[in-house]
């Protein structure tokens, strides 16, 4: 087990991706953040914080999503769903879909199906925390990247949470 | 985490972390049922039978409309209008149905045991949806949803149930169920319609007092008197029951509490509950009707994933 990303550069990767953020997407009231389970939320999470203190107390709405459902292999694994948390429309808005780890792209065709149910947003953007382009399944990329990754194809990445409540991005090798 | 069984034939055989995972994970689903589209794809590849031996409104329509809320393919049979009719034996008549490629069955039969049996002959997944006097698990499942929405938890919760617990496939399930999950359990009734031994069976308290049962419980779980399943007369008028064990405006007026009442359906109106009561906002009965398709999603969901390889 290695450590990619630690906790201190990680919030300095969340401090510019949200300055980043409000550069492209100046009106906050026609934006939201959606982070994708479970990683993508604490990033979402993380990202909220800064946007609220950066944008000086504008408020961002932001919400989780869970793609258990939309899973497209989920004939293959029964897994338990985790919490769905949309509070507000998001039709007409900018969503800003928010995960740790870009890698194959299923999870986000699979969020971006999830959302769709939810009504239709104006346009949605992708920020990553991480990205490990070399790897990519399906034709999808990210708008916002805080760090290019380069890895195996069976290295596992992992965003932990430790008891201190600080998050760091591991390497969990084959 | 997955279920620890293959079929959902009753909850006798379930773990209280396989009825936590049911019950969290429709919660889940409840929230699918909120959105503006009110589907999701997981069961898109899965062709589910629903085989009704025995007349339900409530319980098919929950399921089929579970199915197609999970984008799964459903075909409805009715024994009035099929074969069965004719005299093909139940095996029978599951084993042509499967030949054509269907990956679950849910069914009803009025023979206690029947899903048990199919479930030793058949490789699908079997979802039981009330068998005989046995077992009808997804009502136990939707009432403990229902009553853990309106209360929170059903830890220590004191539930009652109340009517004909002999010939009542509900109340069984109801009783395995809240007792695995750390409920207290009353069955109350007339003598003619409890069983004998049920208190040392099932380790469940008997009162033929209902004034007294309604007075100690948090939950009032109603049941039907099943007139079609009771061959000899155990009691002696409709009229009587319900002056002896039907519950009114006022029985509830006289407690110093607010209970909740909860129903499977169908309900007698004027038999084991009086209007002003079914109707009342004590009353989750229509609640309870909404939770079974979330309840139902979840089973079919979580039995889903055992089908692939078969």
């Amino acid at each position: 087990m290695k450590t990619l990303i630690n906790n201190q550069a990680l919030l300095t990767i969340i401090d510019r991706l949200a300055d980043q953020l409000l550069i492209a997407y100046p009106d906050v009231s026609t934006t939201v953040l959606v982070g994708i389970q479970q990683g993508g939320v604490v990033v979402s999470n993380l990202l909220y914080q800064a946007l609220q203190k950066n944008s000086k107390g504008a408020i961002v709405e932001h919400g989780q999503l869970d793609i258990t459902f939309y899973r497209d292999d989920v004939r293959h694994k029964i897994l338990a769903p985790d919490t769905m948390h949309l509070p507000f429309a998001i039709e007409g808005k900018t969503v800003i879909l928010v995960d740790d780890v870009l890698f194959t792209g299923r999870t986000i065709k699979a969020a971006l199906d999830a959302l769709f149910d939810y009504g239709r947003p104006d346009r949605v953007k992708l920020c990553v925390l991480a990205d490990r382009p070399e790897h990519r399944q399906f034709p999808i990329q990210a708008d916002h990247i805080g760090q290019v990754i380069s890895t195996q194809r069976n290295d596992k990445l992992k965003l932990r949470v430790n008891e201190k409540g600080q998050a760091e991005l591991l390497l969990l090798s084959a | 985490m997955q279920l620890s069984t293959k079929h959902l034939l009753g909850i006798k055989n379930l773990s209280s972390q396989d009825i936590s995972l049911i019950l969290s994970t429709a919660e889940q689903f409840k929230e699918v049922l909120q959105r503006p589209v009110k589907k999701v794809p997981s069961l898109r590849e899965v062709t589910i039978v629903n085989l009704f031996y025995e007349n339900s409104t409530r319980t098919r329509i929950s399921f089929e409309l579970a199915e197609k809320r999970l984008s799964a393919d459903t075909i409805n049979f009715a024994a009035s209008s099929s074969s069965a009719a004719k005299g093909e034996t139940l095996l029978d008549t599951v084993n042509n149905i499967l030949s054509m490629k269907v990956d679950m069955v849910v069914m009803r039969h009025s023979a206690s045991g029947a899903p048990h049996f199919l479930a030793q002959h058949i490789p699908a997944a079997i979802v039981n949806a009330g068998d005989g006097i046995n077992e009808h698990p997804t009502q136990a499942l939707l009432d403990a949803f229902s009553i853990q929405e309106k209360t929170g938890s059903l830890q220590g919760r004191k539930v009652a149930l109340i009517g004909d617990i002999m010939h009542s496939r509900v109340a069984q399930s109801n009783i395995y169920l809240l007792k695995k999950m750390g409920a207290e359990v009353v069955v109350c009734g007339p003598p003619t319609l409890i069983p004998k031994h049920i208190a040392s069976a099932l380790g469940v308290s008997v009162s033929y007092n209902i004034k007294e049962t309604l007075a100690w419980c948090d939950v009032a779980n109603v049941l039907r008197i099943q007139l079609e399943r009771q061959n000899q007369v155990l009691f002696s008028s409709l009229r009587e029951y319900n002056i002896a064990y039907g519950i009114s405006r006022q029985l509830l007026d006289s407690l110093n509490k607010e209970i909740v009442i909860m129903h499977p359906g169908p309900i007698n109106r004027g038999v084991e509950l009086n209007s002003d009561v079914a109707d009342s906002k004590q009353s989750i009965i229509l609640q309870q009707v909404e939770n079974g398709v979330a309840v139902r999603m979840a089973v079919l969901y979580l039995l889903s994933g055992r089908t692939a390889q078969a």
